[in-house]
């Protein structure tokens, strides 16, 4: 098994129960479309399928492969799943305490894309005359117990022509979403385009969910949920050669779904610690690639040096939303105070002042719960986004070491048979000799036309990864001016309102006396 | 060093409402106080450095005044608590409001104490409230002869007279509004400096991000790559503006109402052993009645004049509690509704000044290619 060749690292000792109870109590999935084998079963050719570009066997016997594990999944309904999957946090990023309260940021996106024929990995120049609206909401709970689940209304409104028509709606369940993602990652990963990664998946706020309570902390976990779904799908249908998959626009159409049974969906908390077992890994295994391409290695270390920077800053809000949060609670418990101060005051006016004041603290602590929303959904979830996406990054660039080593390996391979083509030659046996010289020309040939594919692949996949990164950069600074301005104007409107409270209260004061 | 202070009563030859604690200096552990105060006759300033146990010095000279009659019914302009430098958590924690920034809190604490003296017409006759504001030299060390009343520790078997049932109305009353109140502005002092300190954490956590944005400036001509870079840079200068905005947002809210709420939390304390002084005065009295007239006729005269020393005492003791509690009434709505003023006046200021910062930031940000 894989598993033997593998050194885990010692604080991620849970991922790795996580997959060999995988492989343990899943039977094998029966094969369907886009579907990949879990590990237990020697590794296979995936099946190919016509909606997907043109896969070569890059999953091969590799009983180093640990990118086979990248497609593994684990399902979602099944009651091992409780067991199996540990809540634990990603080494990336730690799901933080959700806001208190469940004020809905408007997060709409309108985004213009440029508009690029399927087949071709040309992007044309910004023709930008389409668009495209997604919306998440509406979250109703389905069932009962622990068979329950939350449905998402997801809702289109587009003039793209790839779709039938101008606005639709469909139910979908979290697990809909992660069966897109893993179908999307199987085609797309493994040839350079950054597949944008789906939400994390989370047993403590799921079984809260279920369990039926209506609290604070569950509704917040699907708040969470729902503005994570509407982002991810944003997105996924940003980019222009996901968004005319057929998967993606059935996901999105199409009124019955197939359920994602089988597809053992993989979070991306999950594909995270994936990558950076992988990458790890990668780094003591002796793939010494000779780059050629120095563009390469300098955009290889960017990503290093932008992940390190992100999670920094990443941290950082976090700990101002716990304290934002913090300053909420505080301000209520002033308010509570102030108002009993007031209650027990004889001076009529001075009563009335400090009853004012426990008025105007009580509504500063819902601007401090707005800000620390703010805060979380545009700028935490912002930061945690981007960490998740340069993990995904990250693994296409080692799809492309991959892919290298296998063309390398491919002429290594053509050398030795050449060399054995050579000897035979020499050899003195006549009989034998024309038959295994027939052979050895038929695996010469077969080989070549495998190390020239080889080299097709390399460079496609880099001309791809070049493109991807490119728009990347793009759509950074786009992403983040967006959220800024957002934010501004969160800030802007606190100050605002906080003028308003306190030229209402000052004349109050002064009357006191 | 001056002798001990006779208790000569002599008015006061400066100002009592403009004496100003300009600076504290700091030498090693010690904390020295710069005292400033204005002469009545208009031809200049004392200029005087005191320590903290020279504050205790006029405190108990002001406690021991056992010759104005009804002293104990005085509501005593309370002292802050003793300041550490490097102080520990406990210390810090006791000291709340007074034990932040720099000293700052602690010197205005410090100044109001002594322009209340000075304006309290029973208080600032003492010749060691004229010694204390002029005298160039520091006053004495020495303790004052009686220690009346110690603040800081009321005998264990004393306590229970606090609930002593009173004969007066009024006093009853007082009493039951005054346990009331000291409970109350303890607790709204305790919850706003709550509100403070995350105010300052949040500011301490803008100023992290801001730092770590200037970490992701990248450089290179690549044109996205350098937009990236403006845009943290900006971004980074938004976070600096939101900490300057809760720093200024934390300080106002020291200054103005978190003095005010602390010095209305340690004053209701200060009429509240006033009232217990009265208290304990009654049960003497109380006592004092039940000796004369159980006495022996051998005893009875002696009783009797106990007896009337304690009316006396007891009835001068409730005249000036009276003009006290009115007096201090006055006082502390003045107090509150200054603190309040204040406080709303600069936190509108606040407000508008980051309002119109972050809309420049906003405007740049829709502007920035």
């Amino acid at each position: 098994m894989a598993d033997t060749a593998r050194e885990p690292p010692p604080a991620e000792s849970t991922d790795f129960e996580e997959l060999e109870d995988a492989e343990e109590l899943f039977p094998e999935p029966a094969a369907a479309d886009n579907e990949s084998e879990p590990a237990s079963l020697p590794a296979e050719d995936i099946s190919t399928n016509s909606n997907g570009p043109k896969q070569d066997s890059l999953f091969d016997d590799d009983p180093e492969d640990l990118f086979a594990e990248a497609t593994e999944e684990v399902s979602l309904d099944s009651p091992e799943r409780d067991v199996l999957l540990s809540d634990g946090p990603s080494p990336a990023i730690t799901p933080i305490t959700p806001p208190l309260s469940v004020i809905t940021p408007c997060l709409g996106h309108d985004d213009m894309f440029t508009h690029s024929s399927f087949d071709e990995i040309e992007e044309e120049e910004l023709n930008d005359s389409f668009d495209m609206h997604i919306s998440v909401s509406d979250p109703e709970k389905v069932g009962d117990g622990m068979n329950a689940y939350m449905a998402y209304k997801v809702t289109t409104k587009t003039s793209v022509s790839l779709f039938k028509r101008d606005e639709f709606s469909v139910k979908r369940r979290f697990s809909d979403f992660l069966g897109l993602h893993s179908k999307l990652a199987s085609k797309y990963l493994h040839i350079g385009y950054i597949v944008p990664p789906a939400p994390e998946k989370s047993i403590v706020g799921m079984t809260k969910v279920k369990v039926g309570k209506e609290d604070q902390s569950s509704n917040e976990f699907v708040e969470k949920r729902r503005s994570a779904l509407e982002r991810y799908l944003l997105r996924t249908v940003k980019h222009p050669v996901l968004l005319k998959d057929p998967d993606v626009l059935q996901f999105l159409e199409s009124s019955d779904l197939p359920r994602a049974v089988s597809t053992q969906a993989l979070s991306s908390a999950g594909l995270l610690r994936m990558v950076n077992k992988a990458a790890d890994a990668v780094n003591k295994m002796t793939i010494k690639m000779n780059e050629s391409d120095a563009w390469f290695e300098e955009k290889q270390q960017h990503f290093e040096n932008l992940d390190v920077q992100l999670r920094k800053l990443h941290a950082s809000v976090e700990s101002l939303v716990c304290h934002r949060k913090e300053l909420s609670v505080n301000t209520a418990q002033f308010a509570k105070s102030a108002a009993m101060l007031g209650n027990s005051e004889d001076h009529t006016a001075l009563s009335r002042a400090l009853s004012q004041l426990a008025e105007v603290e009580e509504k500063i602590d819902q601007l401090h719960q707005d800000q620390a929303n703010a805060d979380f959904y545009l700028f935490s979830e912002l930061l945690g986004d981007y960490v998740r996406l340069i993990a995904a990054v990250k693994g296409v660039f080692d799809h492309r070491m991959k892919t290298w080593q296998k063309w390398q390996d491919g002429q290594m391979l053509l050398q030795k048979k050449r060399e054995a083509e050579a000897k035979l030659q020499l050899n003195n046996k006549p009989d034998k000799l024309q038959q295994a010289k027939d052979e050895i020309k038929e695996e010469i040939e077969e080989l070549e036309a495998k190390v020239h594919q080889g080299e097709r692949d390399f460079e496609q996949i880099s001309k791809t990864i070049r493109k991807e990164v490119g728009r990347f950069e793009k759509e950074r600074v786009k992403d983040f001016k967006t959220i800024i301005i957002k934010y501004l104007e969160s800030l802007v409107q606190t100050q605002q309102q906080l003028i308003k409270y306190w030229d209402a209260f000052l004349p109050e004061a002064k009357a006191i006396s | 060093m001056m002798e001990e202070v006779q208790e000569v009563r002599s008015a006061l030859s400066v100002h009592g409402h403009d004496i100003k604690v300009t600076d504290v200096l700091r030498d090693g552990d010690a904390l020295t106080f710069v005292i400033v105060s204005q002469k009545l006759s208009g031809t200049g300033e004392y200029h005087v450095d005191r320590t903290y146990d020279d504050f205790e010095w006029l405190q108990q000279h002001l406690f021991s005044q056992e010759d104005v009659p009804g002293i104990q019914g005085v509501i005593f302009p309370p002292i802050p608590a003793k300041p550490q430098v490097n102080a520990s958590a406990k210390v810090l924690k006791q000291l709340g409001f007074l034990g932040l920034g720099e000293w700052q809190p602690y010197c205005k604490a410090l100044e109001t104490f002594l322009r209340q003296v000075a304006s309290h017409s029973m208080l600032e006759k003492n010749k060691a409230v004229e010694i204390f504001l002029t005298s160039t030299d520091p006053p004495g060390r020495q303790r004052a002869r009686k220690n009346i009343f110690n603040r800081l520790s009321q005998a264990v078997e004393e306590k229970r007279k606090e609930g002593h049932k009173d004969v007066d109305e009024f006093f009853q009353a007082a009493r039951d509004q005054n346990l009331n109140l000291t409970g109350h502005s303890k607790n709204a002092a305790e919850r706003f400096l709550d509100v403070v300190l995350t105010e300052q954490k949040i500011a301490v956590a803008c100023g992290h991000f801001s730092a770590a944005l200037h970490l992701c400036v990248e450089a290179g001509e690549d044109p996205d790559k350098q937009a990236f870079s403006r845009i943290c840079v900006k971004l980074s200068e938004v976070f600096e503006s939101m900490k300057k905005n809760m720093t200024s947002t934390a300080a106002n809210d020291v200054s103005t109402l978190g003095l005010g709420l602390d010095l209305e939390s340690r004053y209701q304390e200060a009429e509240k052993e006033m009232l217990f002084r009265r208290t304990c005065k009654l049960v003497e009295l109380e006592t004092a009645r039940r000796n004369a007239e159980k006495a022996k006729p051998v005893k009875k005269t002696a009783m009797e004049e106990v007896k009337k020393a304690a009316e006396t005492e007891f009835d001068q003791i409730c005249g000036v509690a009276k003009q006290e509690i009115a007096r201090f009434e006055g006082v502390r709505v003045e107090i509150l509704q200054q603190a309040l003023v204040q406080w709303c006046e600069q936190q509108l200021l606040t407000a508008k000044e980051s309002a119109d910062q972050f809309n420049q930031y906003l405007q740049a940000f829709r502007g920035m290619a």
